[in-house]
């Protein structure tokens, strides 16, 4: 570990190496965690099936190469999929679940995550799965810097998802009602906005927005079944450091959080890095709550 | 379940507990493993459904209960029954003082950032297990065999959980009688006036944690050599099994109540080897299917629904001293 | 008369407001204090400082003459110094005699001492206090299928139960049918006389504070306007003001 330290103290060019890889993939993070502040804010569910969403999408990708087609294909198709098993997750489910305490729509979440780590274990089996995009690798300054294409056209792809959903937001009669919902449901409900069509119509986007990042991960890094609730906690720490609405917020602990993974991952080592995601998660709630309890506030 | 019915009832449990290893021989595996499950949501049940503090991650004791037992045989080279009781021990004692740690800084946090909080300590413990060379990293660690075959093995396992289980039951029912099993409610129901009453909140909810760590190190220090290996994520941090079970076994009988983790355990693990046989390959995606069933329609669970249909049964028992 | 409860300067703000402002006034031992004011006034912000559910910003708060400024809840709780609030709290899915049980603090709150079941002594005290407000017949029930009246009244009971050395009452009438009121006074008064328990209430109801307390406090846009007798407050053209919103 120390030796590792001492390594990226040797070489400079790790640290732009690490770095570079980890804003990128925060990016993606960042993407997924925007979707979960836009359910938590507007219907109070944290969706603990966030990452599988995620993976999903990535699969839906993985198929369409299957099927001969480009994985790059599987950005759109992968959100208009995922769009319409959010809604139908959000009729089946959510709905049911949303107005309640929130332990039970937690709860319920996580039944989900455990149910599609099961469906995709059984339809694309356990192996890690990556989609060919066919883009190559640049290398800086001199060979000591590798940056995949891939890499980078998933981090233009993350905000240029981002862009289009916050204009969405802002421009789109369904946009501004569910912003309206976000602020006050019942003021909503009053002015005539079917509450319940937005909630569908919010989960739905928010599984869309996976789906779009699912797809990129597939090409830029891989997916696996089981490998969802990363993504999730990754998204939750976000929305917590950043707080909700706060969209500059969650862009720059997504790729905060990308960078800090990535230098975890190579001091601590590629095994550990998980762990640290978890374990950060951990150390974040401690450090807020023991801030508030300092004004005897509690974290709830 | 009124006070007078309660002993009688426990007997003919205890009863079935005894005579159910020889009466059906060949699920003797089975009936370990239900025990086992049985004590886990009765466990869960003492911070979720008594304190109101939902737990994601209790599996974490188990898992440092399964591991630091199998360190504790392949490690001090003592007989195989003495070995096991002493890692049972240290298993459950490590797990009862992280459970002190890591709950005087997380049971600061209110309702679901606690639920999270928890979730993430579970899977983390399961990550760091699977890269620590000390505990055999992803390929985990072979606990010593029992000393008789396997026939016998189960039948030890499963008395060895029924007991626990009867103790734990005895003692719960005990524990929510006194004055600290109220607190406990307080808690549950309003945390703010508990302690504007003057409880020592915290230190409540702590030891609570702690009482559930130290029996699920205790159950997980012998699990290990029940199922004959120890593997981070599948048996030892197993969050998508036994990690969420738990929580799912208490709620499906009733949360909060003395029986409701026990039936709902029993009825849990019925359905759940009738699936495993009959539906091979998709077991665990019905299994999800199930989870997900419970928690959207069922979650008062069936105590909990006998309560609202029969109100009148718990009208005269509340003394303050005696509750179901 | 010597001062249980000595408030000096007492400041609060919340972000840019400012909910009390340099609030000084005393409460002596055995009386009946009153606290009125109009909305927003600060006076449920003063009563959560004393009981240390917010720490003050500026001032300081003695109890018996110790210094509790910066002492907790539950802290504040265990020298005798209750609250009991606007919007009632108590333990709904349990039965008023677990409500009571749990809340005499004369068996403990030690983890030891509270790992006995109720003892005779707490239930027979329980129930008499119980009887006392009107809730024997009601002992059985969860406090959750209490009416409000009933749970207010459960909480002064429960209050009471801790036997408190000084009773903090937000509003212990607001929201009980104005048939009962007299019966809530009455018991109030009891309690003061008969345990000898201090009392400093939150009330809006005139015809009930001036009834009540000996001395009252008028608090307007967070700072103390008055004090007095009830009938030189009742006559004082500041408060009246106050209360009619002019400054």
């Amino acid at each position: 570990m120390a030796a590792n330290v001492a390594l990226l103290g040797d070489a400079p060019f790790l640290i732009l190496q690490l770095l570079l890889d980890g804003l990128m993939i925060g990016a993606i993070f960042a993407v997924a965690a925007y979707g979960m502040a836009l359910v938590w804010g507007v219907m109070n569910v944290i969706n603990v099936v966030q990452g599988e969403l995620v993976m999903l999408g990535g699969f839906i990708a993985y198929q369409l190469t299957l099927w001969g087609l480009s994985p790059l294909w599987g950005v759109p198709v992968a959100a208009i999929v995922l769009y319409f098993v959010g809604a139908g997750l959000h009729h089946v489910v959510i709905r049911r679940v949303a107005d309640r305490d929130m332990f039970i729509s937690l709860l319920a979440t996580f039944g989900l995550s455990i149910l599609l780590q099961q469906l995709m274990n059984q339809i694309w089996g356990g192996d890690v799965k990556t989609a060919q995009s066919g883009l190559g690798t640049w290398f800086l300054l001199d060979y000591t810097v590798t940056v995949s294409q891939m890499k980078v056209a998933a981090f233009g792809g993350a905000i240029a998802i981002g862009a289009v959903l916050i204009i969405f937001l802002k421009r789109s009669r369904l946009g501004q009602a569910i912003r309206a919902t976000a602020q006050n449901p019942r003021a909503a409900r009053i002015l005539g906005i079917d509450t319940n069509r937005v909630f569908a119509a919010t989960y739905g986007i928010n599984a869309a927005l996976c789906g779009a990042a699912g797809a990129l991960v597939v090409m830029a890094y891989s997916v696996h079944p089981y490998i969802g609730l990363p993504y999730t906690v990754r998204s939750f720490m976000i929305v917590i450091v950043a707080g909700l609405g706060n969209l500059p917020g969650v862009i720059v602990a997504g790729l905060g959080l990308g960078a800090a993974e990535n230098f975890a991952g190579f001091i601590l080592g590629v095994q550990y890095q998980v762990a640290f995601v978890f374990c950060l998660l951990v150390v974040i709630l401690v450090i807020r709550s023991t801030l508030l309890q300092r004004r005897r506030q509690f974290l709830k | 379940m009124s006070g007078h019915r309660q002993p009688l009832l426990m007997l003919a449990v205890a009863a079935v507990g005894v005579a159910l290893p020889f009466v059906i021989p060949d699920y003797r595996a089975q009936i370990a493993m239900l025990w086992a499950l049985v004590i886990m949501a009765q466990t869960w049940d003492i911070t979720g459904g008594q304190t109101g503090y939902n737990s994601f991650g209790n599996i974490l004791f188990f898992g440092v209960g399964m591991y630091a037992s199998v360190v504790v045989q392949r490690d001090v080279g003592l007989d195989f029954f003495p070995g096991l009781v002493l890692g049972m021990v240290v298993g459950a004692g490590i797990a009862a003082a992280l459970a002190v740690l890591l709950g005087s800084m997380i049971l600061r946090m209110r309702g679901h950032y606690f639920a999270i909080a928890t979730l993430g300590l579970g899977i983390a413990a399961g990550e760091i297990a699977g890269g620590w060379d000390y505990l055999g990293a992803g390929s985990g660690l072979s606990p010593p065999l029992f000393p008789a075959p396997p026939g016998t093995a189960n039948l030890f396992f499963a008395y060895l959980y029924f007991g626990v289980a009867a103790l734990v039951f005895v003692a719960l029912a005990a524990l929510y009688r006194t004055r600290f099993g109220l607190a406990l409610n307080a808690i549950r129901d309003n945390e703010d006036k508990a302690e504007a009453m003057g409880l020592h909140t915290g230190v409540y909810k702590v030891t609570a944690w702690t009482m559930a760590a130290f029996v699920l190190g205790l159950v997980g220090g012998a699990m290990g050599n029940m199922l004959g290996f120890v593997d981070p994520r599948d048996t030892a941090f197993a969050g998508a099994t036994f990690g969420v079970w738990m929580v799912l076994m208490a709620i499906l009988g009733g949360k909060g109540t003395l029986w409701g983790p026990v039936l709902g355990a029993v009825i849990f693990h019925i359905t759940q080897e009738l699936l495993w046989t009959h539906l091979l390959g998709w077991q665990r995606v019905a299994l999800g299917v199930i989870i997900v069933g419970i928690v959207v329609f069922f979650p008062q669970g069936i105590l909990g629904w006998a309560r609202t249909r029969w109100p009148a049964r718990h009208e005269h028992q509340g003394h303050g001293s005696e509750r179901a | 008369m010597s001062a249980q409860l000595t408030i000096e300067g007492a400041t609060k703000r919340f972000g840019g407001i400012t909910a009390n402002e340099d609030i000084s006034l005393e409460v002596p031992e055995g009386r009946i204090v009153g606290l009125i004011g109009p909305n927003g006034s600060g006076k449920s912000t003063l009563f959560n400082s004393v009981v240390g559910y917010h720490p003050v910003d500026g001032g300081s708060i003695r109890f018996e003459g110790r210094e509790i400024t910066r002492l907790r809840t539950a802290e504040i709780a265990r020298l005798g110094l209750i609250r009991t609030f606007q919007q009632t709290h108590v333990f709904v899915q349990m039965t008023g005699l677990q409500n009571m049980a749990i809340s005499d603090a004369e068996a403990g709150h030690g983890l030891f001492q509270l790992m006995r079941p109720v003892s005779a002594e707490t239930r027979e005290r329980a129930e008499a206090l119980l009887a006392f407000c009107g809730l024997y017949g009601k002992r059985h029930l969860m406090a959750g299928e209490l009416s409000f009246g009933q749970r207010k009244l459960l909480e002064l009971a429960m209050a009471l139960m801790v036997r408190p050395r000084m009773l903090l009452l937000d509003e212990p009438t607001a929201g009980i049918n104005p048939t009962l009121i007299n019966g809530v006074i009455e018991r109030l008064q009891r309690a003061n006389r008969e345990f000898g328990v201090t009392l400093f209430v939150i009330e809006h109801n005139m015809r009930v504070i001036m009834s009540l307390a000996e001395h009252i406090h008028c608090l307007a846009h967070g700072r103390l306007l008055a004090s007095g007798p009830p009938e030189a407050l009742r006559n004082d053209r500041r408060v009246i003001d106050a209360y009619l919103g002019a400054r």
